[in-house]
């Protein structure tokens, strides 16, 4: 259970894919404008990255053992399928929930931070369970990054900015900030 | 890599696209360095160019990683393109990259086993480089093979070009060192935050001021050399 909880917190807020690892960068660039889009994108991104672990698990137990060198070609086809088939589950089973996520569902196959996810949990060989709350926690991270971000740059919208200063150079600062303060945390764990 | 950036700089550095004289080969190859360089202009490819630029062994090797997979990718895409189905064409690119990265994964692990360690999961993660799907997408499923090829290896080297900056400045400030060489002697005090994430993310976006300030600056020098021009045109009637 302590390895679990380790595994939670490491995962969200330690390890943060985005702020730390630079992992799904381009939503947390591109749909971090408003809180109310970034909560959307974050719920999306958990969603398929907890469907993922999922299914790299099937993979790695029942297909892989054996042809180790067909494991990136097998994700990114698996991935790109699941997406696919959530997305058409999703719109049969709760239409109001498939307009709510919109655009951000087929986007993110090309999101770095699901790929990732499926190499990191073969290379730390995680149990199912250990998968499963491994996605859990990176979600919940994402979302966190995407809904601080989007508070952040809705709360500046009517500063008095630079004009260099505008646009990407502005949220990357922003994002530095960011993770200069989650830097903070790497002593909350130790990881022995 | 100084003359080529100085290169790309005459060629197409000029703010609006004026003497676009050059043959469409020329001009093919030259975009992808400076004019539509795929991480500082179109903002593509965030993610390695923050996460494995903090020395420049590791900037060089994934540059060069990516350089491999981009320019096979389109090569083959380019060979393939009319007989692939327009409805499964995104899968068939993410195959034909996914196996070209497996290569490079392989070929890296073999030769250079220090660095891919470090590089870690990255080197995989070149699958998802928008970079590479973009091309594809943009131009080697449009394109004849040579072109295609060309412009490969142009946005490969503009990736490259942008991945040695980002990695000079950060091993230089980050550890005093350029290659793993001390530059100030043991009395620098190493800037540390530079080769944790949060410098990365601040080296970025300091580059991309450098870059807007720059424009900026040439435009209105711009503007002045022809409003001047105008003044001594009016002065002559």
């Amino acid at each position: 259970m302590a390895d679990l909880t380790w595994i939670f917190f490491s995962s969200m807020i330690i390890n943060n894919f985005t702020l730390m690892l630079f992992l799904g960068l381009c939503p947390f660039l591109g749909v971090s404008g408003k809180i109310d889009t970034a909560l959307r994108m974050g719920a999306a991104d958990t969603f398929v990255l907890v469907m993922t672990a999922v299914a790299v698990w099937v993979l790695n137990t029942f297909v892989l053992a054996r042809t180790p060198y067909l494991r990136l070609i097998a994700f990114i086809i698996v991935i790109a399928g699941l997406v696919q088939i959530v997305e058409m589950v999703i719109k049969k089973l709760s239409p109001v929930l498939f307009r709510a996520l919109g655009i951000y569902l087929p986007l993110i196959t090309t999101n770095c931070a699901v790929l990732a996810l499926a190499i990191f949990q073969t290379n730390r060989e995680y149990t199912f369970l250990q998968g499963i709350v491994f996605a859990v926690g990176s979600g919940a991270g994402l979302s966190l990054a995407l809904v601080l971000m989007a508070s952040i740059r809705e709360s500046i919208e009517l500063a008095d900015v630079p004009a260099v200063c505008r646009g990407t150079a502005l949220v990357l600062m922003i994002a530095g900030s960011l993770s200069l303060a989650f830097m903070g945390f790497a002593g909350l764990l130790s990881s022995s | 890599m100084n003359g080529m950036v100085s290169h790309a700089h005459m060629h197409g550095g000029g703010g609006p696209p004026t003497g676009r004289k050059a043959p469409p080969a020329r001009e093919d190859l030259l975009k992808g360095f400076w004019r539509e360089n795929p991480v500082l202009i179109q903002l593509l490819g965030l993610c390695p160019t923050l996460a494995v630029t903090n020395s420049v062994a590791n900037s060089v090797v994934m540059g060069i990683a990516t350089f491999f997979v981009l320019v096979g990718s389109s090569f083959l895409v380019s060979l393939v393109r009319r007989r692939v189905p327009n409805e499964v064409r995104i899968a068939t690119y993410i195959v034909i990259i996914a196996t070209f990265v497996t290569v490079a994964e392989m070929i890296l692990q073999a030769l250079v086993p220090v660095i891919y360690k470090q590089l870690g999961a990255f080197v995989a993660l070149i699958v998802v480089n928008c970079i590479i799907l973009g091309r594809q997408e943009a131009f080697a499923g449009k394109n004849p093979v040579g072109r295609s090829v060309l412009d490969a290896v142009g946005m490969g080297v503009g990736f490259m070009i942008m991945m040695l900056i980002m990695g000079s400045v950060r091993e230089v400030l980050g550890s005093g060192t350029l290659l793993g060489v001390s530059l100030f002697g043991p009395r620098f005090e190493p800037w540390v935050i530079m080769v944790l994430p949060p410098g990365g993310f601040f080296t970025l976006a300091f580059v991309l001021l450098a870059i807007a300030w720059w424009k900026e600056r040439t435009a209105k020098q711009a503007k002045a050399a022809g409003a001047h021009e105008l003044a001594a045109a009016e002065r002559a009637a």
